[in-house]
């Protein structure tokens, strides 16, 4: 089980028996930050997962705006933090603004 | 070239140094295969419990006494629904399968907490379980927000912040009755009388005799021993309960000035165990009513199905369709 590859929160998910798609749940908590992930849930479609979603993950003004996207249609990096998917960030030090020496009496900078 | 198992020995270490640094495991990092299992049956167990759970509270809606514990305990019990939820999508991120999840509490083959399977005689025990049962699950609960897995932890932060209203308002309700008529103060108390050991039980048997108890701490799954988490659930609720006026039915229950902490009396062990293993006051009867609730709703899934079905057949028919041929 470990070994087998999962999208988003979860797998591809049969869901219930009738097969309903397993949905990601993102939430915007207010105006001016980004949606969020906040969990899954199984739905016949669409429009299914987003009044579910409504009903599950806010039912305390926990956002302004739901989106819902099939698990299945998430394409993640590899589970592997080893993978050199990541390893072009590491060696690049000149893209933080540390890397550069400023002498002290400079202002605002 | 590494082995197989040279592979699994580097797995295991990274692993180990991620729970060792006190960080979350994700649900695409590897994992020891009894880690997953164990998480899976607790999760599974603990979000079956939450579904069962909306049976003892939900008996009384019906019958509430005012427009407004009506609302409130409707608001409750869709709050379980949603623990029950959020829980059933943490254990899916590990393999589990919903529909299977499902079936194995239906069939009996995984288990939900014993507490549920007492009865609510009366409107007393709905303000009773608030109090107790939810005061008892927040002391289980806020220790899992740490809790090493990170889709399980997430879940738990959600579920503690509901549960803090699931229990003001049981005390809430308790303390009305209180300053009510002496038949209603009578109830609270039978109400306190009949909860307060099978609430102690919901901590699970003693750590003498906890099996599964010393993998989970050691995995940081779980934070603190069964009986830690029951001497906090006393040492919070005794305060509580002078405040209110009842009496806890324990001739035990005493103040220890060296400890700083009450001294208890112990649960009936066995009492757990028959309970546990199907014999309770209400198992048969919550087990029944799950699976009716199922049969009862699969004319409403199989629609929903059959609508989406159709949805998609006519949002296809209508791509076909040329420009201006109209449908």
């Amino acid at each position: 089980m470990s070994g087998t590859e999962q999208h988003g929160s979860g797998g591809a998910g049969r869901g219930p028996q009738e097969g309903w798609p397993l949905y990601e749940v993102f939430v915007r908590g207010k105006r001016g930050l980004n949606h969020v992930h906040v969990g899954s849930l199984h739905a016949a479609d669409d429009a299914m997962a987003l009044g579910h979603a409504r009903d599950l993950y806010t039912r305390r003004n926990e956002g302004v705006s739901i989106w819902v996207v099939r698990s299945s249609h998430i394409a993640a990096s590899t589970r592997d933090e080893k993978d050199p998917f990541f390893a072009p960030s590491a060696d690049k030090v000149y893209r933080h603004p540390t890397f550069y020496d400023i002498p002290d009496d400079v202002p605002h900078i | 070239m590494t082995t197989p198992d040279a592979a699994e020995e580097e797995h295991q270490a990274r692993f180990d140094a991620t729970i060792a640094r006190d960080q979350r495991v994700e649900p695409r990092d590897w994992m020891p295969e009894a880690y997953r299992r164990t998480l899976v049956r607790q999760i599974a167990q603990h979000a079956h419990s939450e579904i069962i759970g909306m049976q003892p509270e939900g008996a009384w809606i019906t019958r509430a006494p005012s427009l407004r514990r009506k609302a409130i305990l409707f608001a409750k019990v869709q709050d379980e629904a949603g623990h029950g939820l959020y829980l059933y999508s943490a254990a899916e991120t590990l393999g589990a399968d919903r529909a299977d999840l499902t079936a194995r509490l239906i069939e009996g083959r995984q288990k939900y907490s014993s507490i549920f399977n007492y009865p609510t005689v009366t409107f007393a025990d709905v303000g009773v379980i608030g109090w107790f049962v939810d005061g008892a699950a927040i002391c289980n609960q806020v220790p899992l927000c740490r809790s090493s897995y990170g889709p399980y932890a997430r879940a738990m932060v959600r579920i503690c912040k509901e549960e803090s209203f699931h229990q003001r308002q049981g005390y809430e309700l308790l303390l009305t009755m209180m300053r009510g008529t002496d038949a209603q103060r009578a109830m609270v108390q039978d109400a306190v009388d009949r909860w307060w050991w099978p609430s102690l039980m919901m901590f699970g048997p003693p750590d003498s005799d906890s099996p599964n108890s010393a993998a989970s701490m050691a995995w940081k799954i779980k934070r603190h021993s069964n009986d830690e988490l029951r001497r906090r659930f006393v040492d919070m609720t005794v305060p509580q309960a002078e405040k209110l006026g009842v009496t806890l039915p324990d001739p035990e229950l005493r103040w220890n000035e060296e400890s700083g902490r009450y001294d208890f009396g112990t649960p009936d062990w066995s009492e757990l165990q028959r309970v546990i293993k199907g014999d309770g006051p209400c198992n048969a009867e919550r087990m029944a009513r799950r699976r009716e609730a199922h049969a009862e709703g699969a004319w409403v899934r199989e629609a929903a199905t059959a609508h989406a079905a159709k949805q998609a057949r006519r949002r296809a028919r209508r791509a076909e369709a040329p420009e201006g041929a109209g449908v």
